[in-house]
């Protein structure tokens, strides 16, 4: 904390003046909303801004306390993103063992990589090894019943919740020209843009949304929501250009692909919670559901914007 | 010491408590739940406030926790448990089955409540096997106690029967209303009854 990067002050103040913004909009509304079925509505998104303020300052702490501090952040948020998936899933008896390497030793392995800096085996490691290994394990236990879902389920999950969430502590490995010890500010862009792109595209949807964009997946995305949120969100990006290695027009591109990648990470999260016949992954986060409810947007935008960022900007 | 276990417990198991009596209420209590992994009844103990918890006492068989150094020390002196001497199957007699449910209820005494599992033993895939009779004369013996069923939901996945290491899913116990103790009631019946209650919490809210 002695020599701060003042790129990341300066964010962590702006989310901070965010937060105090829209704690005194909750108080607002419920000055000013009555009828009871409103009443609910605002309950909830005080219960939620509560709930953010709790996220930002974790997230704040761990990612300005260095590479340790988001390493360790994200490995937890992949644990309890998987056992909310694994409690869903249709696995057995026969996948115990399996599951168990899957939490205590591929989880900590992919993100131990990311603290070596081996970016060659972090990208292969749960897509060719662990996938591999998942199935012999599975196929060596025994039970054949359903044994390609139940492999495949458990592979999934690896992917979303412990792949694709690594790519977030792994934009720490990129080596940008002229940005050395500044990557920490990177995972504040992917994460405020997209996590502002799910509050807005809710706003938006809330307040204007009408047609439905997948009713039988999600009733609550609109497309009035979706273009909303998205060129509102894509317009903070532009806007954050200056704590990044972009420039403005490059920034544009960049936050507008991780928000629509953000969106699709949602709806694909909500047809698996549909298919299970869940409304949330879980209730650890009062007003969000569970952590998988939190970061499902994350989960596709992470590597896309780690792989953009690596091959137009990293050498 | 038992804040940590049931801190613990409560991170393996990711227990969501539901209660549909009132957790507050101190009282005895005869808690009677399914049975389908070692980890049930630290679920529940730990799903319990801690003034409540204080006063609950496990009822556990001593073949297994009477072994090793580790489980007496956590039965004894964490849990508290009262350890019964389970017969082997096909030796049971009714003499000792009788002798070991005089002994929960003297163990209770004027002021512990008691966690049993009616199946006497666990079953796999979750199932709910039927009730032995132990519930029906102890519920007879304590007539002053309330019963309260619970459904413990997915802890077979996290602990299933014949494995060592858990893995860490999330699981939910179901505190149910007061089950009643009616007159003139055929053990069989109230057997039927009792195990149906807990059934019926199955995603209770």
């Amino acid at each position: 904390m002695n020599d701060m990067d003042p790129t990341l002050l300066r964010l962590v103040a702006g989310i901070l003046a965010l937060l105090v913004v829209a704690s005194a909009a909750g108080w607002m509304l419920r000055r000013l909303v009555t009828g009871e079925t409103h009443r609910g509505t605002v309950e909830n998104i005080n219960a939620r801004i509560r709930a953010w303020w709790v996220m930002a300052l974790v997230f704040a702490v761990s990612v300005t306390t260095g590479r340790a501090g988001s390493i360790v952040l994200f490995t937890l948020i992949s644990f309890l993103a998987l056992r909310e998936f694994v409690t869903l899933a249709p696995t057995g008896a026969g996948d115990h063992r399996a599951l168990f390497w899957c939490f205590f030793v591929a989880t900590p392995l992919q993100y131990a990589l990311i603290w070596t800096g081996w970016y060659g085996l972090f990208s292969v490691l749960i897509p060719v090894y662990v996938s591999i290994f998942v199935a012999i394990r599975t196929a060596v236990a025994g039970d054949t019943a359903r044994f390609l879902e139940r492999t495949a389920v458990t592979q999934w999950g690896l992917l979303v919740c412990v792949y694709f969430v690594s790519y977030v502590p792994a934009l720490l490995m990129l080596h940008i020209p002229g940005y050395e010890h500044h990557n920490a500010a990177l995972i504040f862009f992917l994460v405020v843009v997209v996590q502002l792109s799910d509050v807005l595209q809710y706003v938006w949807g809330k307040t204007v949304g009408r047609r439905p964009i997948s009713p039988s997946v999600s009733p609550n995305k609109t497309w009035e929501g979706f273009i909303g949120g998205v060129v509102s969100a894509t317009a903070i990006g532009v806007s954050l250009w200056w704590a990044t290695p972009f420039r403005p027009a490059q920034a544009l591109g960049i936050a507008f692909t991780i928000t629509v990648m953000g969106f699709c990470g949602g709806l694909i999260m909500s047809a698996i919670k549909r298919s299970r016949g869940v409304k949330d992954y879980g209730t650890l986060i009062e007003g969000h559901g569970g952590m998988l409810d939190r970061i499902d947007s994350l989960l596709f935008a992470a590597p896309v914007f780690f792989h953009l960022t690596r091959f137009f900007f990293a050498r | 010491m038992a804040s940590v276990v049931a801190g613990v417990s409560r991170l393996v198991c990711g227990a969501t408590a539901v209660w549909q009596c009132d957790p507050r209420a101190v009282r005895q209590r005869i808690y009677f739940a399914n049975h389908t992994s070692h980890l049930d009844f630290i679920a529940i103990w730990s799903a319990l406030p801690p003034a409540l918890r204080a006063a609950v006492r496990p009822v556990a068989g001593s073949d297994y926790w009477a072994k090793g150094r580790l489980r007496p020390y956590l039965a004894r002196r964490v849990f508290d448990a009262v350890l019964i001497d389970r017969p082997r199957p096909g030796t049971a007699t009714a003499a000792t089955a009788s002798a070991s449910i005089q002994r929960m209820a003297e163990e209770m005494g004027g002021r512990r409540s008691l966690i049993v599992f009616p199946e006497g033993t666990r079953t796999v895939d979750g199932q709910v096997g039927p009730f032995k009779s132990g519930l029906y004369h102890l519920a007879r013996l304590r007539r002053d106690v309330e019963l309260v069923p619970v459904y413990l939901e997915n802890l077979n996945r996290i602990l299933p029967k014949g494995e060592m290491l858990p893995v860490p899913m999330l699981s939910r116990v179901v505190f149910g209303p007061p089950f009643p103790v009616l007159e003139d009631e055929e053990k069989h019946e109230f057997l039927a009854r009792a195990r149906a209650a807990v059934l019926g919490l199955h995603g209770g809210q």
